[in-house]
């Protein structure tokens, strides 16, 4: 049989990046809650934020590193993989991943040293200032990053010349029309997932009556940011969605599985689109509430696939399932921060099981939002990679399909055995739960860490103040 | 200004490539040197030494590879898939050195499978980095501004020599490196294996330059040709200075000089393959001009590594800083 390598290159390129946004999407929001915890730390001089700071740092350790390793694996990935890719838009895409270098990787990793480890050799207000470096430097890597790609959505101040292309107006480049909605999004997204995650970390321990003043905090805080963050989310989606229908009318047919555009747009609740037939199998669907929604008029017509030729149609089962599913999580979402808002406000938050259990479970809805919501985006564009300018299918390298082949199956193997034991280390410090009380700071460093392995017994004081055996 | 911008460019990158063997290059040394002990204590000790700055190090590898296809987009685009398999193999190499960092400490106490993993990813990054380096001087095979060869074309006993090379070299600044930090039984140890270790890295650095020498015309013309063998000819008698100055401070007790030694060797080295490859950033065929991004995007780009180049510099200095003085046995940053 004859392998595809351009379809190996693209498993290789989705599973990669798949893997990589996981953590982003959670070292974003953690960065910046850890410098709140610890503002508030020096501020009120409550043991119980320095406790958990201090917790969710050695969390965030864990997830930064594997962040950090998936993400250099993707930036040689663009030559690896997509080397005709480089050489056609390298002029325009490769300055905005050079700048996210130099602005933003070098000052999260370096001022991450710090944060991790100056505990006992910095006061606590660098520590707050490291930490905030770090949060900074994430967001700014998120804002060229989603640059980068916002670019490869809907190019603009560029030129084409022989295949190439060429930078014109820098300001139009880095600011493409879909970018700033994009970032918004992206951001909100991220600390969604965080607070999500700390949310369920919180409700866990109050299930379980342990850590109860930080696990306290920890719902309280998270429930307010969910509260207020997941509505504007739809809010921003909406917008963003607003975007795609100027920019990208096929992408936003395929996922609203809109195959007509000849008629007043209905809007499609659920049914199996089906390329073949040209036309959704099973549909359950709203008359006129899609053309409301995009077109914003009673009636309103937009593009349907149909109109757009075979070869320029992205695939539509993905994108239209994908889309459903991230906007479905945002409606739980939005609802889990109202109910949680309405049970704060009449002071029963910690009382009401039934809310606390709820919670428990939603600490992956974020992460299954955002991988949604990626696919909507990324399968959405196809057939081009560059729209208008280069087709995935001529951005591969000269490489043969059996060496993608088998640093695809490498990829697999590896990535499912050390990020799936990271998220099992991870899931473990959260179980555990904040160390009460360690003001005596500068003796005591993170927990399990060296003093404790390199004086006899010092392991064992540390497992027992943990309550490990 | 424009002429001189593919020669700017490639002066950032050289830049970012010493500064990512040398820094990285003690990290992944000092993981290499983990069998070398079975101690907990000892191993505990060698990698905190290490723990804060490792981050800041790997980003070095990011603005090299990042650098390159911002001011070079052909040559990127020939390199990388020239070298598919062994850049691919040092990622996955550095994927688990990377998390072996943290996972050790949260696994504990069953942590032997991230020191195996520790050694054994630092090993394979280590000497995929020689092997890439050493299939770029013998030369990639072009046409039509694209590789043009196979998968295996990298694999020749060149390049898996100077694996090998990069490898001890790595090694050698990973032990001086630990002489400097560190101090008691851990520092003797290190200092002794460091004395093994310069031998072999001089020897394997003559081995290089005369392998290239003899194999390529062109390398040897640039060398051997008047006025050149006049000019160019301190560059091999300083190494050789250098390598037994380190050996000697070694052997008295020093502690910062091996370290620096073994640096300026491998600042050393990168100027002997500069100066075999210029123009060429593709041998045999691609040179600085024919792959550089159009002006427009190296000057936008150098604008901002210009501004911000000096900013990282000083903020590496201030956490290096911030970490200074040696580190006593069972003391941790953690
Ligand atoms: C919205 C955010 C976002 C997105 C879409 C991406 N990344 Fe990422 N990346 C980050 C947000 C981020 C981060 C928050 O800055 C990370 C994640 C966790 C971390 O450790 O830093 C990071 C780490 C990270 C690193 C390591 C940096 C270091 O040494 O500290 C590299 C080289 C990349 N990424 C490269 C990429 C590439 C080539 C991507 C796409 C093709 C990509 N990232 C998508
Ligand atoms: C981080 C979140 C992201 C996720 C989860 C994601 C997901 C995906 C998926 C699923 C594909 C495969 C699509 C297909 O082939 O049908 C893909 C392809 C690709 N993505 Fe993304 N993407 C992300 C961000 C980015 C960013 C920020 C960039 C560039 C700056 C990018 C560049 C690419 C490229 C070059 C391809 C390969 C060509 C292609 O198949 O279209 N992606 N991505
Ligand atoms: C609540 C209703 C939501 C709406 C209406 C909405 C809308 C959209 C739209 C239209 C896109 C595709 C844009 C394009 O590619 O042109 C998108 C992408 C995306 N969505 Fe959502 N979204 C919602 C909720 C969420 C939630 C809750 C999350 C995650 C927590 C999320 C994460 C993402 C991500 C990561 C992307 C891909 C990146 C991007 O293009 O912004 N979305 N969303």
């Amino acid at each position: 049989m004859e392998l595809d390598g351009l379809l190996l290159a693209r498993v290789q390129m989705a599973l990669t990046l798949a893997f990589h946004i996981l953590f982003p999407a959670f070292t974003i929001g953690l960065s910046a809650y850890i410098a709140v915890l610890l503002a508030l730390w020096l501020r009120t001089g409550r043991d119980v934020y320095e406790s958990l700071a201090r917790f969710w740092t050695k969390v965030f350790a864990v997830s930064f590193a594997m962040g950090v390793v998936s993400g250099i694996v993707l930036s040689y990935q663009f030559g690896t993989n997509w080397s005709r890719f480089s050489v056609a838009v390298g002029n325009v895409v490769a300055p905005l991943i050079g700048y996210e270098v130099l602005t933003a990787f070098f000052l999260e990793a370096t001022f991450l040293g710090i944060m991790l480890f100056g505990w006992n050799r910095v006061p606590p207000r660098l520590i707050l200032v490291a930490a905030s470096l770090v949060a900074l430097g994430t967001a700014i890597s998120a804002f060229w990053i989603l640059s980068a790609n916002s670019w490869m959505h809907y190019p603009t101040g560029h030129e084409v010349r022989d295949g190439i292309a060429y930078p014109v107006d820098w300001l139009k480049v880095v600011f493409s029309p879909t970018f700033p909605l994009r970032f918004a999004h992206m951001l909100t997204a991220a600390y969604l997932t965080t607070a999500f995650v700390v949310v369920a970390t919180g409700a866990r321990h109050l299930l379980a009556g342990r850590h109860v003043e930080a696990a306290r905090i920890m719902v309280k805080m998270g429930v307010g940011m969910i509260a207020i963050v997941a509505p504007l989310q739809l809010v921003i989606g909406d917008h963003h969605g607003l975007d795609t229908a100027e920019y990208q009318p096929a992408k936003l047919a395929a996922m609203e599985g809109h195959w007509d555009g000849s008629k007043a747009a209905p809007l499609v609740l659920f049914g199996i689109p089906n390329a073949a037939a040209e036309r959704n199998d099973y549909e359950v669907a709203i008359p006129n509430l899609g053309g409301l929604i995009i077109a914003h008029e009673w009636g309103g017509r937009y593009p349907g696939l149909k109109e757009f030729e075979p070869k320029d149609r992205p695939p539509v089962l993905m994108p239209f399932f994908a889309f459903r599913l991230m906007v479905g999580i945002g409606v739980v979402m939005i609802a889990a921060g109202l109910v949680g808002a309405w049970l704060m406000a009449r002071r029963r938050l910690f009382e009401a099981r039934w809310y606390l259990v709820w919670q428990s479970w939603m600490w992956p809805s974020g992460f299954l939002a955002i991988l949604a919501g990626w696919t909507v985006t990324e399968v959405g564009r196809q057939p081009w990679v560059v729209t208008g300018i280069l087709r995935t299918a001529d951005a591969t390298s000269p490489v043969v399909a059996e060496s993608i082949a088998g640093t695809l199956a490498a990829f697999f193997v590896i990535y499912a055995v050390v990020f799936g034991i990271g998220i099992f280390y991870v899931n473990r410090l959260l179980v555990r739960g904040p160390t009460p009380g360690t003001t005596a700071a500068a003796e005591e460093p993170l927990t399990n860490r060296p003093i404790a392995a390199a004086l006899p017994g010092g392991r064992d004081a540390i497992d027992a103040r943990e309550g490990q055996p | 200004m424009e002429p001189y911008l593919p020669v700017i460019w490639a002066g950032v990158i050289v830049v970012a490539v010493a500064m990512y063997v040398i820094l990285d290059g003690f990290d992944l040394g000092i993981a290499l040197l983990f069998p070398t002990t079975s101690d907990e204590a000892e191993r505990d000790q060698m990698m905190n030494s290490v723990a804060p700055f490792w981050d800041g190090n790997e980003t070095w590898l990011v603005l090299g590879g990042g650098g390159l296809w911002v001011a070079f987009p052909l040559a990127y685009s020939i390199i990388m898939p020239a070298f598919y398999l062994p850049v691919i193999a040092m990622l996955l190499g550095l994927v688990f050195r990377g998390v072996a960092f943290e996972f050790r400490w949260v696994a504990k106490p069953s942590h032997l499978p991230w020191d195996i993993a520790f050694f054994a990813g630092s090993l394979v990054a280590a000497f995929c980095q020689g092997v890439i380096l050493g299939g770029l001087v013998e030369g990639v095979a072009v046409a039509n501004g694209a590789f043009a060869g196979g998968p295996f074309d990298w694999a020749s006993p060149f390049a898996l020599m100077c694996g090998c090379a990069v490898t001890t070299g790595y090694a050698l600044l990973g032990a001086t490196f630990l002489v400097m930090k560190t101090e008691g039984r851990i520092a003797d140890h290190a200092r002794q294996i460091a004395k093994r270790l310069i031998i072999a890295v001089l020897v394997f650095m003559a081995a290089v330059s005369l392998w290239t020498a003899l194999s390529s015309e062109r390398i040897a013309e640039r060398w051997f040709s008047l006025p050149n063998l006049v000019w160019l000819a301190p560059v091999p008698l300083v190494t050789a200075l250098v390598g037994f100055g380190v050996w000697r401070s070694l052997e008295r007790g020093g502690e910062m000089a091996p370290f620096a030694g073994t640096i300026a060797l491998f600042l050393l080295g990168l100027l002997g393959l500069a100066i075999s490859s210029y123009p060429f950033i593709v041998p045999p065929s691609v040179t600085l001009y024919d792959a550089a991004a159009v002006p427009a995007s190296q000057m936008f780009s150098l604008i901002g590594a210009m501004i911000t180049l000096p900013m990282v510099l000083a903020y590496t200095v201030f956490v290096y800083w911030t970490f200074r003085g040696k580190m006593r046995p069972g003391q941790g940053y953690h």
